[in-house]
């Protein structure tokens, strides 16, 4: 079947959704998601969403934003789409309120603002109050108040389809294919503008923050259709992830004033960021983490963790501002953190890599930055770069809002100049044949093993610390993955809610391109934000202070290039805190 | 330990109607009923489908009925389940599309019936439009809903009545009521003050002991009623 729609817009997150909402004033607008729209895991963000709206620091400044910004991206951040970003984040955030966001307030009413890793005051003085939030609930409330505004303008949802092609012919973007889940069956969606808002990949990895659903699909389709990524190799990982489950304890707590503890009740962040402590960026804290780990320094029986003390805030302030961490720590680790220190590990969380596109949400193609006639993106699954080597907490709600925002204005802007261009003749072909190839398979291999297997090796080899050596290993086991991948078994025929052949896709997706990330790690030979090489330990700024782009064509080969940093205000400095 | 898990499957290419199958599987410490769906759709029977994402209680995808009751399966550690064998259904009250997975399709027509969006007509400042700690105090718990339906799958109300908004369509419509904002309330009454509306809730408490949010539906439909009583009458 083929829909006809002006635009296309795949995942309904933050960045989908308000996008939606600017594209949808002018022209016909569809949003396909592969969860129902308040499933997304923007849903799961804690913490907060950041703007200088000065509330509680009078003396707070949209500069302040950007510097904090651009130091803690490591300086690969490119500071004109931080300036926008940081510019435009004030106006965002009173706009989602407008729209009926329950922000947390002030005792004047206003929206309530709290402390977050990396933001400052003058360059690094004292932590900022900078994040604004909803208790511990904030990226749900966002995400349930955009779901509900486009209920109110009448937005399509084509909800339980999954995006399983990208249809481009010569840098211009027709369309693409998707999957109805609860049906079963191919649709083409043909539009004059296409917009991937598919959020992020954490389940490449084994102790993850991210949803089953986060495999970063939109990334793969790219590809596939012969189009670069940029800057896979950075991955940042969120220092207290629960022990073993990797689920997320916002860093919320550490900005009310949590501990962490290592092994000898020695809040050991005192070492590494005397200024900041707990609040130091989270690239740093998670390296902190895992070299007392390393060194001995653990806590239990393993010493393969570390504790965060949340006890002296108070069983009332606890409460009334992180609630959900309390009932995360009961459900899920059965520890409860009025009681007892809560046992944390680092867990995969963001991908500051993605789909390449100009600070307008274009995407674009080469070094040159030519755009792709039709084709945007925004969110995590975009990398514009306003984070560069390493976000700053509450920055990607943000980013996903602003720039979803400004994207959805872009298209606004482009629909009545761009064409419905024809589509090839038979624009399933290529699906087609995948989906069938996978759906018949009746290998040996299970998908789980291939799955698990990825994540273990990916968390071993390409995790906080890497090395040349270790690259190497898991550039090999990823091309033994793939090998396996084609003697997969498929069990499940049917149409209806067929999970057993759209989780093998994913996998597919996710083993391809974890290549760019590994292969990225191991170009990349120095020490940046999120980006940590034993053996390449410091920054290097006369060779790396550049953007990689990476293309794999259809026998796996892949192609790097570079693209350079955009640096207006602030020249790279050494980044200590 | 090793458990069993009675599973209702139904697949309709090819059931004529739903049957438990049986399966068994190590549930070590600290096991989720999810982390025993996904061992099992991975290790024994890809064909088992059900609906998952967060696997941390805040998506709301994961509803289903355990041993009798709604709970979120990443919620539910397998240790609390005391009974030798457990049974894992899909949510009643709605028309099961494949195994776990129920047609959600009633419910979000209902959500929309409402009007579930901050309704204001004054045009906004260039700032927050302000709102007192107590008065966000008023709905703050009412908007930590997730639409997961274990509420409105557990009410005989709408067992007994299709039509009836359901627990999960009312609070929404409580958290903006009572959104000092909103002036959207009269629009919504057409909606909340008829037989398939507030009307039908008998306060019978099944939605709440349901709710994974601990959020207490009943006194906010309460409040709701009591607010369109002296409003209306
Ligand atoms: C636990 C957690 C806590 C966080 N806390 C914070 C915080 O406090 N502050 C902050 O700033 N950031 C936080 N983040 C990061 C932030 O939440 C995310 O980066 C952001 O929400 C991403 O939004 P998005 O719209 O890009 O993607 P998502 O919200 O992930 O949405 C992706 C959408 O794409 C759809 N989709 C994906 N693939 C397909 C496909 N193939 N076909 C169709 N649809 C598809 C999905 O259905 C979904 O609708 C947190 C992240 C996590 C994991
Ligand atoms: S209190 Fe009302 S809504 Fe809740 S179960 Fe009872 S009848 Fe249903
Ligand atoms: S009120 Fe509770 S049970 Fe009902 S949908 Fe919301 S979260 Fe689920």
């Amino acid at each position: 079947m083929t829909h006809i729609h002006d635009v296309v817009i795949i995942g309904a997150g933050l960045a989908g959704m308000r996008a939606a909402l600017e594209a949808s004033k002018v022209a016909d607008v569809a949003v396909i998601t592969k969860l129902y729209p308040s499933r997304s895991h923007s849903g799961a963000a804690q913490g907060g969403i950041a703007a200088t709206l000065k509330n509680v620091d009078s003396d707070d400044c949209i500069e302040f934003h950007m510097f904090d910004t651009v130091k803690g991206s490591d300086y690969l951040g490119d500071q004109d789409a931080i300036e926008n970003l940081c510019n435009e984040a004030p106006e965002v955030i009173y706009e989602t309120e407008h729209m009926g966001v329950p922000y947390s307030r002030t005792p004047e009413g206003k929206i309530a603002q709290r402390k977050f890793g990396g933001h400052s005051l003058h360059h690094g003085k004292v932590a900022a109050n900078r994040a604004c939030y909803a208790a511990d609930y904030t990226g749900h409330v966002l995400l349930h108040t955009f779901f509900e505004q486009c209920i109110k303008q009448r937005v399509r949802f084509y909800s339980e389809f999954q995006a399983v092609g990208l249809i481009v012919v010569d840098n211009r973007c027709l369309g693409i294919v998707a999957w109805d889940i609860q049906k079963g069956g191919l649709h083409v969606f043909h539009a004059k503008a296409t917009m991937f808002a598919t959020g992020g990949y954490g389940r490449v990895f084994k102790i993850t923050s991210n949803a089953h659903a986060s495999t970063g699909d939109g990334l793969a389709l790219c590809l596939r259709a012969g189009l670069p990524l940029e800057d896979m190799e950075f991955v940042q990982f969120h220092p207290t992830g629960l022990y073993k489950q990797g689920i997320l304890l916002s860093e919320g707590a550490r900005g009310e004033g949590a501990y962490l503890l290592n092994g000898l009740n020695e809040r050991f962040m005192e070492r590494y960021a005397p200024t900041l402590m707990e609040l130091a960026p989270r690239d740093m804290v998670s390296r902190s983490i895992q070299t007392e780990i390393l060194e001995g320094r653990g806590a239990g029986p393993k010493k393969d963790h570390v504790w965060l003390d949340i006890r002296h805030i108070g069983e009332k302030r606890i409460a009334a501002v992180i609630p959900q961490i309390r009932s995360l720590c009961l459900n899920f680790g059965g520890v409860d953190p009025i009681k007892q220190p809560i046992p944390i590990q680092t867990t995969a969380h963001y991908s500051m890599g993605g789909i390449p596109v100009t600070c307008d949400g274009r995407v674009i193609y080469d070094e040159k930055n030519s755009l792709v006639e039709g084709l945007y993106a925004a969110g995590e699954c975009a990398c514009v770069s306003v984070h560069g080597a390493n976000r700053l907490g509450t920055n990607s709600l943000l980013d996903a809002t602003a720039n979803g925002r400004r994207t959805g204005r872009t298209i606004a802007n482009d629909i009545g100049k761009l064409k419905l261009n024809a589509l090839p003749e038979n624009p399933m072909e290529d699906t087609q044949e995948r989906i069938g190839r996978v759906a018949g398979s009746t290998g040996r291999e299970k998908v789980i093993h291939i799955r698990h297997d990825l994540r273990d090796s990916m968390e071993e080899n390409c995790g906080v610390f890497r090395s040349g050596e270790r690259l190497q290993k898991q550039k090999q086991i990823l091309k033994d993955l793939l090998e396996r991948y084609r003697q997969i078994k498929i069990d499940d025929q049917s149409k209806v809610f067929n999970t057993d052949i759209m989780e093998a896709l994913e996998l597919g997706y996710m083993l391809e391109f974890s290549e760019l990330i590994v292969e990225g790690a191991l170009r990349r030979t120095e020490s940046r934000g999120a980006h940590s090489r034993t053996d390449f330990p410091k920054r290097d700024d006369v060779n790396w202070l550049n953007h990689t782009l990476a293309w794999r064509d259809a026998s796996g080969q892949i192609r790097f290039g570079s693209k350079p940093v955009v640096i207006k205000n602030y020249q790279p400095m050494e980044r200590k805190y | 330990m090793i458990r069993t898990f009675k599973i209702l499957r139904f697949n309709l290419e090819k059931d004529k109607k739903p049957h438990f199958q049986n399966y068994q599987t190590e549930c070590p410490p600290g096991y989720t009923v999810l982390d025993v769906l996904y061992d099992i759709k991975g290790l024994q029977d890809g064909t088992l489908s059900y609906r998952r994402s967060c696997r941390s209680g805040v998506c709301g995808s994961c509803g289903m009925k355990i041993n009798g009751v709604n709970l979120l399966a990443c919620k539910t550690q397998v240790e609390s389940l005391k009974k030798k064998v457990i049974h894992v259904e899909p949510l009643p009250g709605f028309p099961v599309m494949r195994d776990l997975i129920v047609d959600l399709t009633p419910f979000w027509e209902k959500l929309e019936n409402i009007k579930p969006y901050l309704i204001n007509h004054t045009p906004p400042p260039t700032t927050e439009r302000y709102q007192s700690a107590e008065d966000q105090l008023k709905i703050e718990e009412a908007t930590w809903c997730i639409l997961c339906n274990c509420c409105t799958s557990s009410c005989p109300s709408l067992w007994a009545n299709k039509e009836y908004l359901g627990p999960a369509a009312l609070l929404k419509a409580y958290r903006f009521v009572f959104d000092s904002r909103d002036e959207g309330a009269e629009e919504r009454y057409k909606v909340l003050n008829t037989k398939s509306g507030l009307w039908r809730c008998h306060t019978i408490f099944n939605c709440m002991d349901a709710c994974p949010q601990e959020i207490n539906i009943t006194e906010y439909i309460s409040k709701l009623k009591t607010r369109v009583v002296s409003e209306r009458y």
